[in-house]
């Protein structure tokens, strides 16, 4: 779809093997079209990762562990919404699926297992994710076979492309990005003005007391964790038609959640929001200016992020 | 203030016993390394296999890695998630010397060290003022990079296909590398070598600046220590030794490739940790040698190598929850102690 579109800039790029091609870069910040394919793009990019880590920054923020293995839940969600792509034709169930399974996979995970090293120093939380880690690829290795999969574009969507001074958008993209918008301003909403979001911010700040208060700290935990894997799982599943899928597909996206979290600030949902659409337009706009370094780019954005504030843009001084 | 006065007094007496003691130790250190040296330099005379010279080869490598991470997870209370790094540097960066340039081992080796020194010191000056679990995943971060350049950097590294085309190994001091004994001996050397000095800074008085530093950092920088050069410093040796670890493991396959740098390389040496316990220096030397063991094994029954660590992982972490050598020093001091009340 960019090929389409920017075409003579990256075969400009690709004939002169440079690592760094400021020319492709100007050139498209200066033509409208490539900037709203570009930018389109990144919102993509960082849509999805917002979906990641804003479930991994939640995580964190309530539980106070680092899911390492919240790269698995984006993978099964993923995968759950192909193969209930497969079976039943029907793109919306294919959703349901991705972030309901996930959901599920992901209060099991949490009540058998990670909640047994809550107590426990920090490499054992580790040990415990990077085993699953290693588990879930291979699982997903079992099931669903090693080689490349990909679910394909429901038919709903397959209509033409709109058209937005000259640059060209597809209609999935904009529900992608809608529907992660949605899951945005919901989550955002129902943690500062509902009950449970109450009683989920007073268990990440004093635990203790909320369960002395009589409130199932176990059910807020379980359930924080399952929240935050069907986050995952629904951007898994929305990335499901664009991406090709393969076991360890998790990895790259839960390494690049945390330098969205990182940058953001840990326990931000808008620190995440933020953080992610700068990754995405880093990703989306590097990639035509560093085409060999795009992900470069980023580790030296969050290292500058870091270098100028430690606990990130959003993020609060940890006592 | 009396407790002040009386360890002011009590002073002297016990820093010159103490040295006494560290003094008998750092021989007997040495003698059981040269012992070590002499079993393992002799193993080659008595049996011919040459699965078992190339295990002990695997062995020093990882051993080597695996013991420089203990000094960062186990004695400072750093968990690095990217200390895998530099075992690909010391391997990617040694090949690379050797190929282009073709100066003698001995050179490329340092030459190796201290390109891994800068670039140790770059990131280690950003990752350790960072609190535990951001510093393990900025560690991460920097590792993904570094495999990440490694995969675009194709012209210089190879890529994806990793550094073919062998590493020359001139002949040196006698030394030929491209003979398996003498390769087998050499990595002897460098991991008992290796394995001395990292016990002598774990027993050093740094060594036990970076234990407080692990158990109460703020109390450490108020009796005006640095932490940050402290930590600074063992971060970069670790990293040296971790280096060394990679170019045992490039001149053994003669070759470098991208997964010596990818982050499960760091996965694997958090892992030997935990498996052989970080209470105890040899601790991470055990666990090389029963991840090693495992790894044979189950590659050899099953594709789904993933499921089989994990599970052992998970029965390490959940289970027991603590190491293996943890456990026999528990065991020997309960012996210790029970024996001690009956006599």
């Amino acid at each position: 779809m960019l090929n389409g579109f920017c075409a003579p800039i990256i075969a400009a790029r690709r004939n002169g093997y440079l690592p760094v091609d400021l020319d492709a870069l100007t050139g498209c910040l200066a033509s409208p079209a490539c900037l709203v394919t570009q930018t389109t793009s990144g919102f993509i990019i960082g849509m999805l990762l917002f979906l990641v880590a804003v479930g991994l920054t939640l995580i964190f923020g309530v539980l106070k562990v680092v899911n390492f293995s919240h790269g698995a839940f984006y993978m099964f969600g993923a995968y759950f919404a192909m193969t209930a792509y497969q079976l039943s034709g029907s793109f919306a169930l294919a959703m349901f699926c991705g972030a309901a399974g996930t959901a599920l996979l992901g209060l099991i995970f949490e009540r058998v297992f990670m909640s047994r090293v809550y107590g426990a120093d920090v490499l054992m939380q580790l040990l415990v994710c990077y085993a699953f880690v290693l588990i879930f690829d291979d699982v997903v290795r079992m099931v669903w076979g090693p080689e490349f999969r990909s679910m394909g574009m429901p038919a709903a969507f397959q209509v033409m492309p709109l058209f937005i001074a000259g640059g060209v958008v597809p209609p999935y993209y904009l529900l992608l990005i809608g529907v992660a918008l949605v899951a945005a301003v919901i989550l955002g909403l129902g943690l500062a003005r509902t009950r449970l979001g109450k009683v989920i911010r007073a268990a990440a700040h004093n635990p203790g007391m909320v369960s002395a208060l009589g409130i199932n700290t176990g059910l807020i935990y379980g359930g924080v964790f399952a929240l935050g894997g069907m986050l995952a799982g629904l951007a898994g599943a929305l990335a499901a038609p664009v991406r090709s899928l393969t076991p360890g597909m998790g990895f790259s996206v839960l390494i690049e959640s945390f330098i969205v979290t990182v940058i953001g600030g840990m326990g931000s949902i808008l620190g995440a929001l933020i953080g992610a659409l700068l990754i995405g337009m880093i990703r989306s706009f590097g990639s035509l200016g560093f085409p060999l370094f795009t992900e470069g780019l980023m580790y030296l954005f969050m290292v500058i992020v870091l270098v100028i504030r430690p606990t990130g843009l959003f993020g609060k001084e940890v006592a | 203030m009396t407790e002040l006065q009386a360890e002011r007094t009590g002073e002297p007496l016990s820093v010159a016993r103490d040295e006494a003691r560290s003094q008998r130790s750092r021989y007997l250190d040495v003698l059981m390394a040269l012992a070590a040296f002499g079993v393992l330099a002799s193993l080659p005379l008595f049996f011919g296999s040459k699965a078992l010279l190339d295990f002990v080869i695997r062995c020093s490598a990882f051993g080597l890695f695996a013991t420089s991470l203990n000094l960062l997870v186990g004695y400072t209370g750093m968990i690095s998630f990217g200390h895998g790094m530099f075992f690909g540097l010391g391997a990617y960066g040694f090949g690379l010397i050797m190929q282009r340039t073709g100066i003698p081992v001995p050179a490329a080796f340092v030459a190796t060290l201290v390109i891994t020194a800068i670039i140790a010191t770059v990131i280690g000056a950003i990752c350790v003022r960072l609190k535990e679990i951001y510093f393990a995943f900025v560690t991460l971060a920097f590792q993904m990079l570094i495999h990440s350049t490694i995969l675009s950097w194709a012209s210089l590294t190879g890529g994806d296909q990793g550094l073919r085309g062998g590493i020359p190994r001139p002949v040196f001091l006698g030394i030929d590398l491209s003979n398996h004994v003498h390769l087998y001996v050499t990595s002897c050397a460098l991991l008992v070598t290796g394995l001395l000095l990292m016990r002598q800074i774990a027993q050093s008085p740094f060594g036990y600046t970076l234990r407080m530093i692990r158990d109460n950092a703020n109390r450490a920088s108020f009796i005006g220590i640095d932490v940050w050069r402290a930590k600074l410093t063992i971060f970069v040796l670790a990293a040296l030794f971790a280096a060394t670890g990679g170019i045992v493991m490039a001149l053994f396959v003669s070759g470098a490739y991208p997964e010596f740098a990818y982050w499960t390389i760091s996965g694997e040496g958090i892992f030997i940790n935990m498996l052989g316990g970080v209470t105890t220096f040899l601790g991470p030397m055990v666990g090389t040698v029963l991840l090693l063991i495992l790894n044979d094994t189950v590659t050899r029954l099953t594709e789904y190598y993933g499921i089989v660590l994990g599970i052992v992982i998970l029965f390490f972490a959940i289970g027991l929850r603590k190491g293996l050598m943890d456990f026999v020093v528990e065991w020997y001091v309960q012996r210790r102690d029970g024996a001690g009340e009956r006599g």
